[in-house]
């Protein structure tokens, strides 16, 4: 042995933890619900992906690399989950230079210009997302039909979602029930088979993710539950007071981005509350805008306005928001 | 279900390696080193100079206050000098430090290994005895155990809890002593019963010892009112407060003591001690101390006299392997890195654990992504993270708000941490600093 022995302070061991391993394991969670819109939507699901996630490296890269000049730490897994997501918030059939801005406003805006992983206050995907539906309104509100795995990327047909049918309708003073009828029952709606977001439209393959992630202890069942709980008694109350008026809780939390962004967006370790109380006020607080967005605002689907303005809450949350303490409470009598 | 803690805790890697091997009586050193300050509280003042002719088991420095504890010759021989020498946690400490010539004891110690079960003790005379033997708590935290027995007026203790926990992955000392002194150990156990004028006690050992289990569990049934508890393994449980809320259900309130609660904890190896003060006449002078690491030839339990260099422990267990790169005296959560392998055993020297070169160094620190781990691990309900930030930006009163204080330094929040953040050492930093800022406004 040399003279050198290590005096660090303790603990002299460390778990068998990393930052990639948990941005892995939200890729491989995400997993099949890329599966799923592939066999939806086809090439243009694997276009959207492939662009999305290549962009977002890119552009990491190389605003760490020159701007920053730091070193590139694209190997964290980090960029790979933000460009997948924002592919997942997107429709398939977006044009590739679009996709790229996107990716450029969540890298280099969403992300880079707080100071690049865990330093900025909103979930980077959304920021993209939000950004390119404000800009490109008509490509970012196209929803290809799913028409199967063999669809080419150029030769999708056009549709709207069911949120978008609901919320046209309910407009021209027609009835739930009369709407309902040309949209698919809430069994294919589970599996998927609707227009939206190539990511967004399978509750199955989103559900087995949500388990994925729980099993590895990758996020806490929190903030999904209260989220889409939430949404669930909103929804549902609405709907109890006026079914003609207000869809069915089932059909909102099967339709749009809620269980994508219950799941994957506001779990977002970052851009989320760091106790389970937090955690708790802030799903309710996405589950109750994301609802007033959709049954009394101007757009059909509002769960990433929602997201964003939770997000912005999440400092005031942790500040109000503390872990129960040892020895707060004194039970026992004593 | 079994009994645990219920807020955080991590489960690292168990890593007993030394489990199965006996305790075997190390050799009495050329050398002793004993420092005057093994304890928490003032350093005791030395009663023998340079030259002086001292026996085992002989008080070469007495307790010089109310927090503070005797020291005994754990060999005999001469006096070499009193000097200062580098201690486990890397300061120079006063150290007596004694020349051995041959194994010679003071008469009225008892050294015969038959069982005494006489309980016929008054209460006051136990203490006196605890006092005198220079006893201190040897799970680590050496707070000297009379003051302990001696309830505060106004207070009343209603519990004895006995910690054979052992939550520090690697470290079998108390394991062991469970099972080749499982008897001394509960008339121990029943002594600091009687001195504290409680009627019930209770053993708490983790589900991974079972042998230690059935062993006492078969023994308590000839010695009423003593309970042995199985607990859920679960790293920091053997931390006192974590201890009374797993056993009792009870939360010790923050910056309270566990008489608060009614409690009075005493480590297994402290027990023990207590039954050969009280009934041997056997001031605390040797210890069992874990010699263990996996790269270590044969991790052993070695029942050690004070003072004895940790490098005879090292070569004991087979000498110390080439690719050695951290040597840790306690365990590998607690323990503190030696920066000097020739410090002597102390009475709070629960083990000594080496790691391997590729095992020694931290890994590359990493932007904290806000995962919210550290508040999920840690024991006391603290928000890690927050009181590391707070500390870098020197905000000393929201890091006392935070309640830096409440920290048991138990490290947790480091281990779990996905981006290798150094919470504890900054934790400890704003912990100094917010104490000084604390005490200044009491003055």
């Amino acid at each position: 042995m040399d003279k050198l022995i290590n005096v660090s302070p303790s603990p002299h061991v460390a778990g068998d933890y990393s930052v990639k391993k948990i941005m892995y394991g939200v890729v491989l969670a995400l997993l099949p619900a890329l599966a799923a819109s592939i066999y939806y939507f086809g090439m243009g699901a694997i276009v959207v992906t492939l662009v999305a996630i290549a962009s977002c490296v890119i552009f990491e890269y190389l605003i760490q690399k020159f701007i920053i000049k730091t070193k590139p730490t694209i190997s964290d897994g980090s960029a790979i989950l933000t460009g997948l997501l924002l592919a997942f918030n997107v429709p398939s059939n977006l044009p590739i230079w679009i996709i790229v801005i996107g990716a450029l406003v969540s890298i280099g805006i969403g992300k880079m210009s707080f100071g690049g992983l865990g330093q900025n206050p909103f979930n980077p995907a959304l920021v993209g997302r939000v950004f390119l539906l404000i800009s490109f309104p008509v490509q970012m509100t196209s929803w290809p039909i799913p028409k199967g795995f063999n669809t080419g990327y150029a030769d999708a047909v056009t549709g709207a979602t069911p949120l978008a049918l609901m919320k046209e309708g309910l407009g021209n003073n027609e009835t739930v029930s009369n709407i309902m009828n040309s949209i698919p029952d809430h069994m294919q709606l589970f599996y998927g088979s609707m227009g939206g977001s190539m990511g967004e439209v399978c509750a199955l393959a989103l559900v087995l993710g949500f388990a994925y992630m729980l099993i590895r202890k990758i996020i806490t069942w929190h903030i999904p539950v209260f989220l889409v709980g939430t949404v669930f008694a909103f929804t549902g109350i609405l709907h109890l007071v006026n079914p003609e008026q207000f869809a069915d809780p089932l059909f909102h939390i099967l339709t749009g981005g809620v269980l994508l962004g219950a799941v994957f967006m506001a779990t977002d370790m970052v851009t989320s509350p760091m106790t389970p109380k937090g955690m708790a006020v802030f799903a309710i607080g996405i589950g109750v805008i994301t609802v007033l967005i959709r049954t009394f605002g101007a757009y059909p689907e509002g769960i990433s306005f929602a997201i964003l303005i939770m997000n912005a809450c999440v400092p005031i949350i942790n500040r109000y928001m503390k872990p129960k303490r040892f020895g707060e409470e004194v039970k026992n009598g004593k | 279900m079994l009994k645990t803690f219920k807020k955080g805790g991590v489960h690292p890697a168990e890593n007993k390696l030394s489990a199965n091997a006996p305790i075997v009586t190390a050799e009495i050193p050329k050398t002793a080193t004993i420092p005057l300050g093994q304890h928490i509280g003032a350093p005791a003042s030395p009663i023998v100079k340079k030259g002086d002719q001292v026996k085992v088991g002989q008080v070469i420095a007495q307790s010089s206050g109310f927090v503070s504890a005797n020291i005994h010759s754990s060999v005999s021989g001469t006096v070499a000098k009193i000097d200062d020498i580098i201690d486990a946690t890397g300061f120079k400490k006063p150290c007596i430090i004694i020349t051995v010539e041959g194994d010679e004891w003071l008469e009225e110690i008892n050294r015969s290994s038959d069982i005494d079960k006489n309980l016929n003790h008054k209460s006051a005379d136990i203490i006196n005895k605890v006092k005198e033997a220079g006893i201190v708590g040897l799970g680590g935290a050496t707070f000297p155990s009379h003051i302990k027995l001696s309830v505060p007026p106004g207070k009343t203790a209603e519990v004895l809890l006995i910690n054979g926990v052992e939550c520090e992955p690697y470290l079998t000392a108390d394991h062991r002593l469970m099972l080749e002194k499982g008897e001394e150990m509960i008339i121990g156990t029943k002594l600091l019963m009687i001195a504290l004028g409680v009627s019930k006690g209770a053993i708490g050992i983790e589900n991974n010892k079972p042998d230690a289990i059935k062993h006492l569990q078969e023994i308590v049934k000839n010695y009423e009112g003593i309970e042995v508890v199985p607990l859920k393994v679960k790293y920091p449980q053997g931390g006192e407060k974590q201890l009374i809320k797993a056993v009792i259900n009870r939360e010790v309130p923050s910056g309270t003591l566990p008489i608060e609660v009614g409690a009075v904890v005493h480590n297994v190896g402290t027990a023990f001690a207590v039954y050969e003060a009280v009934q041997k006449n056997k001031p605390l002078l040797e210890r069992v101390v874990t010699v263990t690491g996996k790269s270590v030839s044969n991790p052993s339990n070695f029942m050690v006299r004070i003072g004895t260099p940790t490098t005879q422990l090292i070569e004991a267990a087979g000498g110390l392997p080439q690719d050695t790169g951290k040597v840790v005296s306690g365990g590998p959560m607690m323990g503190k890195a030696l920066s000097n392998l020739g410090v002597p055993i102390t009475k709070g020297s629960s083990g000594v654990l080496l790691f391997k070169k590729d095992e020694a160094s931290r890994r590359l620190i990493q932007p904290c992504i806000r995962c919210a781990k550290c508040v999920t691990v840690c024991p006391m309900g603290l928000e890690p993270y927050l009181l590391m930030n707070q500390t870098e930006m020197q905000n000393w009163e929201e890091v006392e708000n935070n309640r830096t204080m409440d920290c048991i330094e138990c490290g947790s929040c480091m281990y779990t941490c996905p981006a290798d953040r150094p919470l504890l050492d900054y934790i400890r930093l704003g912990k100094s600093t917010v104490g000084n800022i604390i005490r200044s406004r009491k003055q």
